[in-house]
């Protein structure tokens, strides 16, 4: 298991995740990143929560809106925005973009912009860990829209079934792009759908960090102890809009603010102020070197090199490697 | 009716036009899919019609192409006419063995007692930068099935009106809209109704016939105006139904040009380009000076980086580049 772990730090991780979005945004605005883009932006507590109770060892299947899932495991800035800028140095080769990051070193298996789609992936991967004996978690993240594909329901069901290692993380903000949970399921209570698979589940406030970590903690353990899969709701909120395209008509502005007013960056910054581990030094120490963090990545990005086209149909199969 | 009557129009309210007089129409008919109403449409083709028509006919549905699709299906034998609204046809993969096991056999299996009058709208294809899994062109997998009629709207015209025609066919009608002509600008639709068996010639040619479907026709036109210039006329015949193909009007064009390139979204191998080739070399294999040529996707899952996106999609030059390779202009 990773250390307990320290306020300050989860506070920088979710630092990083913010900022390097916001850096998203302006390439994006820019012309520089393309395609769709879906930000994380009010949702880092969870990714970085999570990621506290996982070792280099489990395996992490994220979504489409993954940039932050991706840095909190410890991708580097410079390799995501690479890829975001379609250069061959990015975590994918150029070839995902921001809806398939990638990367075999840290066990990051996307990047699934099929909603629903990473759940029976994490399945097999736990299916995997367990036939070949190895301890590891599968941690497996989707938004509440995947709760009402069949996806869901099947993973849920085979990995109960067969007890298998996976923390399902399901980070409810609300919404699947403009449909409200309510209009989408006629049972809003997600723990207790996930309940009736014999699943222990549970919700946690997903704007606070500490406790998003202390409960992914837990289930870890248990998954980790060969309890079979837990699930864990965590209650968030995106900030803007679903992708870049999305005039975002479908929320009120009364409601936005009401979550915004408890953004977890601005929460884990006053409960560290209050136990006296940051002062206004700290912080803008640490705004100061996240600052140099993503301008040292941007710089990198923009410096990566476009791949020939002549190597356009490379990785569509195997390279074995000439004997 | 809300026809735009001046000015232009973009391919996007054609389709919405279309729609709104479908539903405006015919109190059977109703609009379901993910994202539909209260978000305006996933790529806003029925924005504002939810305030128009309401919650029951603009019916927003969970995420569950299986389920939807199927009370589509349901919904089309129980009397009414239902156009299933599927994001992107990546998607419409998990909805497939309820359009392929269900809708498309119904009839069949039933003796012909049953009939699914349902009408499906997707969106297909690449060139917006959006990887693999929202950019691929599949329709060819959809016209391999007896039982479906599939649609490829490439104009103004064919966006406005298929519609209403796909509405009036008793079986089950896919409708493939192109994600990167949504923003085409253009003339405003003629009056409908448009046919739904038979190809168009866009552009009259005498030394090459370039077959294309949806947004090739557009990438074959343009290779049309390059080609004109090097004194090469090059006939453009867009498919427009992929299923049932017009074998005709593809004998036909190779019959007054004698050459033929198939510029197709879809990969090459197995694909619609596959078939079209085949046809010619049935119906009108005596008429050919060469070989059929195809300009087609590269074999690849569509990469994000833009340089290899467009090396991956046909591009006018590569039209260009096998009519050269047929031994004209250049
Ligand atoms: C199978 C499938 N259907 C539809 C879509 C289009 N789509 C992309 S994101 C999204 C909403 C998903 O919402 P949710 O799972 O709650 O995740 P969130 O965006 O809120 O993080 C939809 C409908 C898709 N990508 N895949």
């Amino acid at each position: 298991m990773t250390a307990a772990p320290d306020g300050v730090g989860l506070l920088r991780a979710m630092l990083r995740i913010r900022r390097l979005e916001e850096r998203c945004i302006e390439l994006y605005s820019a012309g520089e990143i393309r395609g769709f883009l879906h930000v994380y932006i009010g949702e880092e507590a969870v990714a970085v929560g999570v990621m506290q109770a996982l070792t280099p060892e489990d395996d992490v299947v994220g979504t489409y809106r993954e940039h932050g899932h991706a840095l909190a495991r410890g991708i580097p800035a410079r390799a995501i925005l690479a890829e975001m800028l379609g250069r061959q140095e990015g975590c994918s080769h150029g070839r995902g973009g921001s809806m398939h990051l990638f990367d075999a070193g840290t066990r990051f298996f996307g990047g699934n912009a099929i909603v629903g789609g990473g759940l029976p992936l994490a399945v097999g991967l736990a299916l995997a860990a367990r036939m070949r004996g190895e301890r590891r978690v599968t941690a497996c993240f989707f938004g509440e829209g995947a709760i009402a594909e069949g996806e869901f329901h099947e993973a849920l069901n085979l990995a109960a079934l067969w007890r298998l290692p996976v923390l399902f993380v399901c980070e409810n903000n609300q919404y699947a792009m403009g449909t409200a949970l309510e209009r989408s399921e006629s049972q809003t209570d997600l723990v207790l759908k996930a309940s009736s698979y014999e699943v222990p589940a549970w919700s946690v406030d997903g704007m606070d960090v500490e406790a998003v970590a202390a409960a992914a903690a837990e289930q870890a353990a248990m998954v980790r102890g060969g309890g079979g899969p837990c699930f864990l709701e965590a209650r968030t909120y995106r900030f803007r809009a679903h992708s870049m395209y999305d005039p975002d008509l479908y929320r009120s502005k009364e409601e936005i603010a009401r979550w915004t007013a408890r953004d977890p960056l601005a929460l884990q910054t006053a409960v560290l102020r209050e136990e006296g581990a940051l002062d206004d030094a700290g912080l803008a120490a640490m705004e100061a070197d996240v600052a140099a963090e993503m301008d040292d990545a941007v710089a990198f990005a923009r410096a990566g090199t476009l791949e020939p086209v002549e190597d356009l149909e490379r990785f569509v199969l195997t390279e074995v490697p000439a004997a | 009716m809300t026809d735009v009557t001046a000015g232009t129009t973009t391919y996007r309210q054609a389709l919405h036009d279309g729609l709104r007089d479908a539903l405006a129409g015919d109190e059977r008919v109703f609009l379901l899919g993910e994202d539909v109403g209260r978000y305006g449409g996933s790529f806003g083709v029925s924005r504002g019609l939810l305030d128009e028509f309401g919650p029951e006919r603009i019916r927003d549905t969970p995420l569950s192409e299986s389920a939807f699709m199927g009370a589509g299906i349901g919904a089309a034998l129980g009397g009414m006419l239902p156009i299933v609204e599927v994001m992107t046809v990546n998607f419409s993969l998990l909805a497939l063995d309820q359009i392929v096991n269900t809708a498309a056999s119904l009839s069949h299996m039933s003796g012909g007692q049953f009939h699914v009058p349902l009408v499906v709208r997707m969106t297909t294809g690449g060139g917006r930068q959006l990887a693999a899994q929202h950019s691929h062109s599949l329709e060819g997998w959809y016209a391999h099935v007896p039982g479906l009629r599939v649609l490829a709207p490439a104009t103004m015209d064919d966006a406005r009106w298929m519609l209403a025609g796909a509405l009036r066919d008793p079986d089950p009608v896919v409708i493939f809209e192109h994600g990167s002509l949504y923003a085409m600008e253009g003339p405003p639709p003629g009056p409908g109704p448009v046919d739904l068996d038979h190809a168009a010639v866009r552009r009259a040619g005498t030394d090459v016939s370039l077959i294309a479907s949806s947004q090739a026709v557009h990438v074959a036109l343009a290779a049309a105006d390059a080609l004109a210039e090097e004194g090469v006329s090059a006939e453009v015949l867009d498919l427009r139904v992929l299923r049932p193909l017009d074998t005709e009007a593809i004998a036909a064009t190779v019959g007054r040009t004698h050459r033929a390139v198939v510029v197709d979204e879809g990969w090459r191998s197995v694909g619609l380009s596959a078939e079209v080739s085949a046809r010619i070399t049935e119906h009108a294999f005596y008429e050919l000076d060469a070989p059929v040529a195809r300009v087609c996707t590269a074999e690849v899952p569509l990469p994000y980086a833009k340089h290899l996106e467009d090396a991956a999609l046909p591009q006018p030059r590569r039209v260009v580049a096998a009519v050269h390779a047929m031994g004209l202009g250049g």
